[in-house]
Formats: C-alpha cells, structure tokens, sequence
C-alpha cells in the first residue's frame, strides 16, 4: 500500500457531525478518526458510569455512528475513536446494536481497554499536591493513563472495522492504523514521530482548516460556515500531506499548519507521547496546491516508558452569579455591585476556599488589564469555589440579591451552582498498564 | 505599532499551563519579534505572572516563537473560576503588545 488516508471525523466531544459525513461519503478514506475525549472528560463519564453502569461513553457515540457507518461500511473505512470513555465495552455493544439496526452484517468492532488504573493508582504521588493519590480518599473518582498504540494495533490486526477505546494520547488514534498499515518497527523512532505529528496536525480536527483561526481583516478565512475537517495522505514513511475536500470552506495554509503545530505544544523538540518523544523542532510546511500542504520534518526518540495519568476527584462546588449595568456610569455601579457581593459574603469566611469578581467587557479574560471607566455597559460576575452546595448557592443568592438590594438599575440576572470535578495528574510506568481488546461481530438478527 | 499588525498567534493549554505561539506573517517580521517578544515583555504585558513562569521556545524556519507560561491559568481548566477556564483568549491579548516604531524603523 503507497498511502494511506485518514480523515479526522471530530476533535471534541460536542465537534460538528456534518463535517465528518462528508469525509465518510466522499473523502476516499481508508481511516476514520473520532477524537473526543477532553481532560476532564473522562471523570464525567466515570461519574455518568457510576449512576449507570451501562452507560459512560460518550452521549453524542449513537448520534456518530448511526450518521456515518452505513458510508464507512460502503467505502470499506475503517473507524477508530476514543468515544468508549469510561465504558469502551458498553460503547462496543452499542455500535454493534446500531450496525445491526442498519443490517451492517459482518461488521466487526473492537473495545480495547486497560486505559482504567483507577484499583492501583493509589500510591502514586500527584503532580499539584505532591501527595499520593490515595489521599484523595473519597473524593477520588477516576484515574486514566493515557494508553499507547498497542490495544489499538491489536484490534486492527483482528479485523475490527471499528475501533473503539477509551483514554489514549490523541495522537495515537491517528498514529496506531499507520503502525498497522505500515507495520513500522516500535523502534523506529523517526516514522513514528512523524506518525505523531500526522496526528497532532489533525486531531482538533477544523482547527486546522480555518477554525480557531479568523481574524476579520487580517486572517480572513473563506466560508467558515461551511468549514471542512482535515484528511491526510501519508507515506510508508510518514510523510504526508494534509488537505480537505472541494467543496468545504475553510482554508489549510502554511499559517493554520503552524498554529495547528503549536498548539499545546510546550518543547516542540520533545512531545511526550506513549509510544514515542516526538520532536517537531525541525518541522517545515510546503504549499504544494490551493488547501494541500506537505509536512516534513519530524522525528522522534525513544519513550520514557511512563504514562500519564489523568485522576478525576471531587474539590467542592463553585457558585456563581452575573448581573448587567448599561448606560451612564454603569462601570462605577458595576464596581459597586461587586463590593456589595464581597461585603455580604464576608461572614462566610473559610467556607470559600477562592473567589473572583469581574466585569465583564472591562476585565474578565485578563485580570491585569488596566480597567476602562467606560463602556457602553458592562456584566458583573462574581464566582467562588466553596467548601458545601449550601455556601456555593449563598453567591448565586447574593448576586440575585442585588436587584433589589443592589446598585440601580441591575437587570438580567442569573446564576448557578456545580459540583467541582477536578483533574490532577500523575505518571506511572507503561508495564503497569495492560491492554485489553474485545473483539464483536454483528450477525443477522433472527426473525 | 502593535504585534498584532505583524504577527498572529493561537493559545493552547494543559492542565495550569497556557502556551502562545506567536507566528511572523511576513519572514521581513522573524527578527523584530524574536528580539523584542521576549519572556520579560510577555510577563510584563500580562502583568498576572512572572518572567521566571515564562519559557520561549524558538522555530526560525517557521518564524514563529512558542511561550509556555506556568501558573496561567489559576489552577488549571477544571477548577478554574475563571470564565475563559482554557485561557483561549490570552494569544489575542498578547497580540496587543505595542511594539516600539523606532525598532520597527531601525530594523
């Protein structure tokens, strides 16, 4: 096989289905990848699994699968995603039962797990606290490393048509079918940097054809409304080219690669990854056509054999409040309006462990800005992390509260109070971590 | 003079950790940014955290600088009591840093 293409069908969660339609109906792919796993995704689902332990994959899997297998299963593409979150094996059985719904007949669909470290997490130490993470005692809810190619290779070397798992590196659901294809050494440092990079530029999927991009005036995009998802041809050698289909809006551009190839970069020289420390230091961009753009560059050393871990625990509840002042000196009675809060919420004392007044449209992205006394109206937001629900509905309450008790002229408030699921890391080493691959196959429902 | 007016940059982050990439539209712009977007200038322009937090990366063949800030995100996207918990919209105020005319001219 010359080259292989793999399309990226979402980059999160609540990404666009329309996009990845498309690529399934016509984008000629031999591979379909669902990214869809933020950092804390995987502790809601966790959550989700707890209340009910057939669910916990992801909410949006049915709405995917049914839109795009019967294309996928037409065109022979292969789907691989992390949409199994915290019940791969639940997300499995689902496809399986959509597949035959649509009387897919022969499809085979893997779960692959082990990414769950949850039963031996407890001794490792926490990046944020410097304190293991069995300190968490009860407020621990999910701990998940991120898992490399392995599962992933072995379900495609089974036949599974779908490929479905739950916490992975992104990179490594676009890098494991190359390994597959390719059968690259796990030693072959260079390829599967350059593996890895493939998947970096597309795993955000629009995010590299125009979205998160346009600045009117100075970085037009053209037809964002109807933007394309990425695709990429890539080499027996992990050379690759990305582009998108005609007829997409959107753009891929030497820009949008090299912000795409920054993005949660820290060294571009060593990008931990499972499988590999990929180093994208001396990457270049080549615009071969209109949206068609060769990648060179990459390479890789060996791994450090340690995983990261993501551990989900519960760190109290978040209250919030907003409210707006317009017109003549709205930004003075908004400054008002957020001494009142503060003044009230004072006797609660330690049972706020954090909080945080703004204006919104003065000085709420950035807190250092150096505020306006002007503006044509303003929203006052008040937030703070508390130790019960009770304290945290208390700031809700006093924002409310000001309508009557307040500044003149508030309107349109409103508020809430959520739980704080929060996300710690830890490392741990890559042998403590097992794949496992779970291989269906839908047969003809009996009448 | 703004960076804006010569460059474009996107915000990633990870955990407490934002990272900025600021990228040269025009080749003619690599060493006015390189010499003047420095970690000092960045932490100054925020004014919220220090230079020490501030780590430059550098990628001449692409004109483009990539600054990991530490500690940039008040605790990290999950507990954050910020409204933009990702610090998605830092890479724009950045992108409002004055760039001295005089450097621009003497370049």
């Amino acid at each position: 096989m010359s080259t292989i293409r793999i399309g990226a069908g979402a980059g999160f969660q609540g990404d666009r289905l329309a996009p990845a339609l498309d690529l399934a109906e016509r984008g000629g792919l031999d591979y379909l990848v669902f990214e869809c796993l933020g950092e804390r995704t995987i502790a809601l689902a966790q959550q989700a699994r707890l209340n009910d332990p057939a669910g916990g994959y992801d909410p949006l899997l049915e709405r995917r699968m049914r839109a795009v297998l019967p294309a996928c299963a037409r065109n022979g593409t292969r789907i691989v995603t992390n949409m199994g979150a915290a019940n791969p094996r639940g997300a499995a059985r689902e496809t399986a039962r959509i597949a035959r719904e649509l009387g897919l007949t022969g499809l085979k669909i893997a779960a692959v797990t082990g990414d769950d470290v949850l039963d031996r997490i407890g001794s490792f130490i926490l990046d944020e606290t410097g304190e293991p993470t069995s300190m968490l005692g009860d407020r621990l809810v999910s701990a998940n490393a991120y898992v490399g190619i392995d599962g992933l290779v072995s379900a495609l070397a089974a036949g599974a048509d779908v490929v479905i798992c739950g916490r992975a590196s992104d990179p490594t659901l676009f890098l494991a079918p190359l390994v597959h294809e390719f059968g690259w050494a796990r030693d072959d440092w260079a390829r599967l940097g350059r593996g890895v990079l493939v998947g970096h530029l597309l795993e955000c999927a629009a995010q590299i054809t125009g979205g998160y991009f346009a600045d009117p005036g100075v970085k037009d995009v053209p037809d964002l409304a109807t933007v394309g998802h990425p695709l990429a041809d890539v080499d027996a050698d992990g050379n690759a080219t990305i582009s998108k289909l005609t007829g997409t809006g959107g753009c891929i551009t030497r820009a949008t690669c090299i912000e795409q190839l920054l993005y949660e970069i820290h060294d571009p020289a060593q990008y931990l990854q499972p499988d590999v420390v990929a180093d994208f230091s001396g990457v270049d961009f080549t615009e071969v056509a209109p949206d068609r753009i060769a990648v060179c560059g990459a390479s890789g050393s060996p791994a450090t054999g340690h995983l990261k871990v993501s551990v989900g625990y519960y760190d109290g509840w978040i209250g919030e409040g907003q409210i707006s002042y317009a017109g003549a000196n709205c930004v003075a009675r908004g400054e008002l309006a957020l001494d009142l809060v503060r003044a009230r919420l004072a006797p609660l004392g330690a049972e706020l462990h954090e909080q945080r007044g703004e204006l919104i449209g003065v000085n709420s992205v950035w807190h250092g800005a150096r505020g306006s006394t002007t503006a044509p109206e303003v929203r006052m937001r008040y937030a703070a992390r508390c130790v019960s629900a009770e304290a945290a509905r208390r700031v809700q309450e006093e924002v409310e509260g000001l309508y009557l008790a307040g500044p003149a002229g508030g309107g349109g408030a409103t508020g809430g109070v959520r739980e704080v699921l929060a996300i710690a890391s830890t490392l741990i080493p890559a042998s403590a971590v097992d794949a496992g691959v779970e291989l269906l196959e839908v047969h003809r429902e009996i009448a | 003079m703004r960076l804006h007016d010569i460059a474009h940059a996107r915000t990633g982050d990870k955990g407490d950790i934002s990272n900025i990439s600021v990228i040269a539209y025009d080749p003619v712009h690599w060493p006015l940014i390189r010499d003047l977007v420095t970690p000092d200038r960045v932490a100054a322009h925020f004014g919220s955290f220090s230079a020490k937090d501030v780590t430059r990366y550098e990628l001449p063949q692409l004109h483009a600088l990539n600054f990991v800030i530490n500690g940039a995100l008040t605790g990290g996207v999950t507990r954050s009591l910020a409204l933009d918990a990702h610090g998605k919209c830092l890479a724009s105020v950045l992108l409002d840093l004055e760039i001295p005319v005089a450097a621009k001219t003497s370049e």
